[in-house]
């Protein structure tokens, strides 16, 4: 059996073709730091994050639709902490906020159902922004609304599925050789999901946990997998993560949303990229159709180059010079799981 | 992507649990689970999605732990 030393050994010594791993989960970008991951391969291997963060990759003018829902008499806008200080075309909704806009920091969609319930005067729309992770979460508030009638209650859909932006950058990022895949939303849609984008574009993905020895492992089966000119979907991740995934969280997922085109910020139109309210439950959804989707990068911003993994977010010329954590320029920096956010906590470590 | 953090369940009530996450009494939504008292359920935004095993919710919370600084200081519940 390979020990934990000789798997170290022969990734530090790798003095082959460079290699470049994708992680597609801000978790996982966190624990390669706090484990020094880097540290203990060889430089010749490339770990680079892809777009895992959804506030990230949230369109400015759904941030512009949430802030003027703020500031609609008697409307309240429900949000997650994180999305609070990223930046519409104008504003953010912690900006709305200071300008008299209503808006709720919550920790649960289901919080709403309560804060709902209690006012009915306030019409309340909650910022439904997540991956496959948080959708079967909303589509349980949609249910409680219904059951309870709670006419009060919307939700505005920003909701991204992980494999159509993973063909996309297979599609178009023809350098990366080879992905970490993100280990929550893989709960939900099961390690399978990915046994076709390993196949048709012949790399390899690797579903992961999120301890430095998990994700130590999981770049070594990548290594051994490109040394042997193999590429396939290996679950390492077996503790949480099944093949199918769990069905009870996906039939919920397909009882009220179904697939749609979308535009990722930074990126453009994904084709088949979100989950949107079925036409039937309309009556739930506050507007999340746009007719266009205007985008104004702030001047000297390289979210679009980090999110797509060309450049680490170190490289961008703004970096921990006029964007940081506090005074964010790009998306990338505001967020928790955003991948400048966490170089930015972890710099001097990379 | 998709923070999620386990817990022990204590008490079940319909489909809502009270759950023991390092210390702290949360109540979670089961609905997407099959999880009975003293299991460890895997949480995210006030849901569980997952239930684990003993040994397997104790590895991820080392790592929680670390991460716990970071989300407090971003006032945030990260999805």
């Amino acid at each position: 059996m390979i020990t934990l030393q000789q798997i170290t050994r022969e990734l530090k010594e790798y003095d082959g073709r460079e290699i470049k791993i994708m992680e597609v989960c801000g978790t996982h970008t966190s624990s390669i730091f706090k484990n020094g991951i880097r540290s203990l391969i060889s430089p010749k291997i490339k770990l680079i994050s892809g777009p895992g963060c959804p506030v990230c990759v949230t369109p400015s003018v759904y941030v512009d639709k949430l802030v003027d829902i703020s500031l609609k008499e008697n409307h309240c806008v429900l949000t997650f902490g994180d999305m609070m200080k990223v930046k519409g075309n104008e504003h953010s909704l912690t900006e709305a906020a200071a300008i008299g806009g209503k808006v709720k920091v919550v920790y649960s969609p289901l919080d709403a159902v309560k804060i709902a319930t209690e006012d009915a005067n306030t019409q309340y729309v909650f910022a439904a922004v997540g991956f496959e992770t948080t959708t079967p979460i909303y589509g349980i508030l949609i249910d409680e609304i219904i059951k309870k009638q709670i006419s009060n209650l919307k939700i505005l859909t920003s909701l991204k599925t992980i494999t159509p932006a993973l063909t996309y950058i297979c599609e178009n990022e023809k350098n990366i050789d080879a992905f970490i895949a993100p280990g929550h939303v893989s709960v939900i849609i099961g390690c399978d999901a990915y046994k076709e984008l390993a196949e048709k574009y012949h790399k390899p993905f690797v579903v992961a946990g999120f301890e430095g020895e998990h994700i130590l492992a999981a770049v070594y089966e990548i290594f051994l997998q490109l040394k042997e000119n193999k590429a396939c979907m290996k679950n390492m991740y077996i503790s949480a993560v099944s093949d199918k995934g769990n069905m009870q969280a996906l039939s919920v997922i397909n009882q009220y949303f179904e697939p749609k085109d979308d535009f990722w910020r930074g990126i453009g139109v994904i084709e088949k990229s979100s989950l949107r309210l079925k036409p039937e439950y309309f009556q739930y959804d506050a507007g999340s159709d746009f007719d266009e989707y205007k985008e104004s990068p702030p001047k000297g911003c390289k979210c679009k180059e980090v999110i797509l993994g060309r450049i680490s977010p170190a490289e961008c010329p703004l970096f921990a010079k006029q964007c940081t954590p506090l005074s964010a320029v790009g998306p990338c920096m505001v967020s928790a799981e955003g991948a400048c956010g966490i170089w930015y906590k972890n710099r001097g470590r990379e | 992507m998709c923070v999620a953090v386990p817990g022990k369940i204590v008490e079940i009530n319909g489909s809502t649990a009270k759950v023991d996450v390092m210390n702290n009494t949360c109540d979670v939504n089961i609905k997407l689970v099959q999880a009975k008292i003293g299991d460890y359920v895997l949480i995210h935004a006030g849901c569980a999605i997952d239930v684990l095993s003993k040994d397997s919710a104790e590895e991820i919370l080392w790592m929680f732990k670390e991460l716990e600084e970071e989300v407090h200081d971003n006032s945030s519940a990260d999805h």
